[in-house]
C-alpha cells in the first residue's frame, strides 16, 4: 500500500523522478530548487535510479541537454527556479517546438530586480507563452502526484509537449509534510515505457525541427495549439484515473471548493488556493456564500471551467501572485478574456498578492473577498486591479 | 524520405529530415571554375580531401584524391590548400 | 490533496524554534513533526525562509494538526516556543505572538523565574549540560535539539516522549541514536521547573 515519508517538497519531487523512471537528468542548481536536484544525484550514486546525471554549467545547457536526451527516446527531467528559467528560454520555445515530453520542476521564486529567493508565479507565467503545460501545485503530496500524472498526459501521442509542474519556493520546497509514494509496481503499470513520436537514432540520422518556410510553419504551430486542446480534454480523465489508482485527485484543470452555491468565487493558483479554503469556510460561518477556485493548470487555461463557474456567481475575484507591468496579472486577463463574450457574465475584481514572498493568509484572502462582496453590492469594481497590502 | 507533405495531416509533430543523396539536385552545376587535379605533382598529403567543404573528394585506398564532379560547386579551397600546387582551377566549358 | 471538506474547525498547535544558524533548529522542527507524525497527526515543518548562515538568530516553525491542514502561510501566533540558546532571548523578542496561555521551553541553567520573561509559561533545560555530560558533540558543539524535545514533551504533553525517541532514533542511527535518544530521556526527567503565569 505504498509507503508514506515525510519530506520537503523539493526532496518528494525527486521521489517522484525516481518512481517515474526517469532516465536522464541534466540539470544546474538555483535556489529553492537545488534540493531537488541534490536529491536525484543522491539516489543516482546510490545505485537507487537507474539515470545518467548529466552535470552542465548553466541551466541553458541543462535544458539543451534534456532535449537532447528526450530527442533520443528517453524519459527525462530537471528542475529550475526563475533566473534560471528566464535562462533556458529560449531552449523552452525549442522544446516544445520539437515535440518532446520533458517534464521540468518549476520552483516558483520571484524575479529581479530586485534580487529575491522568496516565492511568486512570475518566473513560470513569464514562459506561458513557450507551448509547456504548466501544473501549479498547492502542496507536497500534489507536487509528487502531477509529476507521474504529467510523463503520462505529455508522452500521449496526442499531446507530446513538455510540461512544467510548478510548486512555490519556500512555502512548498523547503516545507516537510508527509506525503504518500506509491508502490512502485503500482507506478509502472500506470506509467509504461516512453514511446517517442520520432528519435535520433544513429542507425537511421535525421534532423529535427529544420528550417520551414511561410508554406507550412503556421500549420506547425497549429498542431502544438490542438495538442494542447487535446491536453485540456486528457487533463481530467487523467486525474480521475490516477485518484481511483492510488488515492489522491485535484478536481482536473480546476479545484473547485463550495463554489456551487456562491455569490462569489475566488481564483487563485499554487497553495492561496489551499488558504482560500479557510477564508471560504470563516465567511461561509458569517453568512457569506463564498467559494475558492483554484487554477490548477494554467496551460491550457481551463477557458470552460471559468465559464461554467460564472455561469451561476455574481462576481469573480483574482488573486495573481505576479504581475504583468503594464497590464495586470495574467488570471485576470485571462478570466476576463475567457468570459467576454458570453451573454450575462459575473463582474472580475483583480488582485495582486504575495509578490516577493510577502506571506498571504487566510484573512488576506478574507479581505478580498469581503472587498469584492463590497463590489458586488455596489454593483461594479472601481479599480480594475488592486494591490493588496501594500505599504504607503 | 523526400515526400513533400499536401495536408497537415501528413505533417510529422516536428519536421524531420532525413539524410539522401543530393537533395538539392547535382549541385556540381553550379561551377563555373573546375579544379583538375596533376596527380604527377600530388603527394598524397590529404588535405584537399580534409578541406572540401562538400565532401565531394574521396580519398582512394592509396590516399589519392577523387573530385565528384556531380556535387563539386568549383569553391577553389583545394586548390588554395594544395601545398605542391597539384590542383589548378580551369574554366567550365559550357 | 484530498477534495477535502473542513466541517468543523481543525485544531493546530503552532511551534517556533529560535536558535542560531548551525545548532539544528529545522532539524528540531523535522524531528518534532514526526514525532506528532507517528501519533497519527498530520505535520508541517519549516524553516523561516531567508539567508542563514552559522551563528546567525534563526526560526523554525512546526504545525501539529488532528485533521489535514490548508494552511500554508507564515506562523503568526504560536501555541509553543522553544529556544535553544541560551542567550537568544536577550536579542530577539521569543514571546513575540505567542498566545496568552503559550508555553516557552528554553535551554538554560537559569530557573525560569531567573530569565525575565514575565508573564508567561516558562519551563527551563539545561540542554548544553547534558549534551557535555554525554559529550553529544558535533564539530566541537553541543548537539542541544533532541534534549530541548525530550523537555518539550513533559513541559506541553503535546507529544509523547515514545514518539519523540522513536523521531530521533529514525533521524539518527547506530550510536548517534542511541546518544541523542538518551539526551532526550535525561531532559524529560530533569525538566522539573516551570513557573506559572500570573495574567
Amino acid at each position: 500500500m505504498g509507503q508514506t515519508i515525510i519530506d520537503t517538497a523539493n526532496h518528494i519531487a525527486g521521489y517522484a523522478a525516481r518512481a517515474a523512471r526517469v532516465k536522464v537528468v541534466a540539470a544546474y542548481p538555483i535556489t529553492p530548487q537545488t534540493t531537488i536536484v541534490e536529491k536525484i544525484a543522491e539516489f543516482v550514486e546510490n545505485r537507487e535510479m537507474d539515470a545518467e546525471y548529466i552535470r552542465v554549467e548553466s541551466e541553458h545547457s541543462a535544458m539543451v541537454a534534456c532535449i537532447g536526451a528526450a530527442a533520443t527516446g528517453v524519459r527525462t527531467f530537471t528542475a529550475t527556479s526563475a533566473h534560471g528559467l528566464a535562462l533556458m528560454h529560449e531552449a523552452l520555445h525549442w522544446a516544445a517546438g520539437s515535440r518532446l515530453p520533458i517534464v521540468m520542476a518549476v520552483v516558483n521564486r520571484a524575479m529581479g530586480a530586485p534580487w529575491s529567493i522568496w516565492p511568486d508565479l512570475s518566473d513560470s507565467l513569464s514562459q506561458r507563452d513557450t507551448g509547456w503545460i504548466q501544473f501549479y501545485c498547492a502542496d507536497n503530496q500534489e507536487v509528487f502526484d502531477t509529476i507521474i500524472q504529467a510523463y503520462k498526459l505529455c508522452e500521449d501521442e496526442r499531446v507530446f509537449l513538455p510540461a512544467m509542474v510548478c510548486l512555490e519556493g519556500f512555502i512548498l520546497s523547503h516545507t516537510y509534510t508527509p506525503a504518500k509514494i506509491p508502490d512502485q509496481e503500482k507506478i509502472d503499470a500506470y506509467l509504461p515505457a516512453y514511446k517517442s513520436g520520432w528519435t535520433l537514432d544513429v542507425d537511421r540520422p535525421c534532423s529535427h525541427a529544420n528550417l520551414v518556410s511561410p508554406e507550412w510553419y503556421m500549420e506547425f504551430r497549429y498542431m502544438i495549439q490542438e495538442a494542447m486542446d487535446n491536453a485540456k480534454r486528457l487533463i481530467p480523465q487523467i486525474d480521475k484515473e490516477y485518484g481511483k489508482r492510488f488515492g489522491s485527485e485535484y478536481g482536473g484543470l480546476v479545484e473547485k471548493y463550495k463554489c456551487e452555491d456562491a455569490d462569489l468565487i475566488m481564483v487563485t493558483m499554487g497553495t492561496m488556493g489551499s488558504d482560500a479554503k479557510l477564508a471560504v469556510d470563516k465567511l461561509r460561518k458569517e453568512g457569506q456564500k463564498v467559494g475558492s477556485a483554484r487554477v490548477r493548470v494554467y496551460r491550457p487555461f481551463p477557458v470552460e471551467e471559468i465559464m461554467k463557474l460564472a455561469e451561476n456567481t455574481h462576481i469573480l475575484a483574482t488573486i495573481d501572485r505576479h504581475i504583468s507591468f503594464g497590464m495586470e496579472g495574467f488570471l485576470a486577463s485571462e478570466t476576463k478574456a475567457s468570459l467576454f463574450n458570453q451573454k450575462d457574465r459575473p463582474l472580475i475584481a483583480g488582485f495582486i498578492a504575495g509578490l516577493g514572498g510577502r506571506d498571504v493568509t487566510s484573512e488576506t484572502i478574507e479581505k478580498v473577498a469581503k472587498k469584492s462582496l463590497k463590489c458586488m453590492k455596489e454593483g461594479k469594481v472601481e479599480k480594475e486591479t488592486e494591490w493588496v497590502d501594500l505599504r504607503e | 524520405m523526400t515526400a513533400v507533405p499536401k495536408k497537415r495531416k501528413e505533417l510529422p509533430v516536428t519536421p524531420l529530415s532525413f539524410p539522401t543523396v543530393g537533395s538539392m539536385g547535382k549541385t556540381g552545376s553550379w561551377r563555373t571554375f573546375r579544379p583538375e587535379i596533376d596527380y604527377s605533382k600530388c603527394t598524397r598529403c590529404t588535405l584537399c580531401w580534409v578541406y572540401c567543404p562538400d565532401a565531394a573528394i574521396t580519398r582512394e585506398e592509396d590516399d589519392s584524391p577523387k573530385i565528384d564532379y556531380d556535387y563539386c560547386k568549383g569553391c577553389g579551397i583545394c586548390a588554395n590548400e594544395c601545398p605542391t600546387k597539384a590542383i589548378t582551377m580551369k574554366r567550365e566549358e559550357e | 490533496m484530498f477534495n477535502f471538506q473542513l466541517e468543523g474547525e481543525a485544531v493546530i498547535k503552532e511551534v517556533r524554534i529560535h536558535g542560531r544558524g548551525g545548532q539544528g533548529s529545522v532539524t528540531a522542527a523535522e524531528v518534532l513533526a514526526h514525532a506528532a507524525f507517528f501519533e497519527g497527526k498530520c505535520v508541517q515543518a519549516f524553516p523561516y525562509f531567508g539567508a542563514e548562515r552559522r551563528g546567525a538568530p534563526v526560526k523554525a516553525f512546526a504545525r501539529i494538526s488532528d485533521e489535514p491542514m490548508f494552511v500554508h502561510s507564515q506562523v503568526y501566533t504560536p501555541d509553543y516556543v522553544i529556544v535553544l540558546d541560551p542567550y537568544i532571548y536577550k536579542v530577539v523578542d521569543v514571546a513575540e505572538g505567542l498566545k496568552k496561555d503559550g508555553i516557552i521551553v528554553i535551554n538554560t541553567k537559569k530557573k525560569p523565574e531567573e530569565i525575565g520573561l514575565k508573564g508567561w509559561r516558562v519551563a527551563t533545560i539545561d540542554a548544553t549540560g547534558i549534551a557535555l555530560e554525554l559529550n553529544l558533540l558535533v564539530a566541537g558543539l553541543p548537539v542541544v535539539n533532541t534534549s530541548i524535545l525530550g523537555a518539550f514533551a513533559k513541559a506541553t504533553g503535546e507529544v509523547k516522549l515514545e514518539s519523540v525517541l522513536k523521531a530521533v532514533r529514525e533521524t539518527w542511527s547506530g550510536g548517534a541514536g542511541e546518544k541523542n535518544s538518551r539526551a532526550t530521556e535525561l531532559a524529560y526527567e530533569r525538566l522539573t521547573k516551570w513557573w506559572d503565569s500570573e495574567a
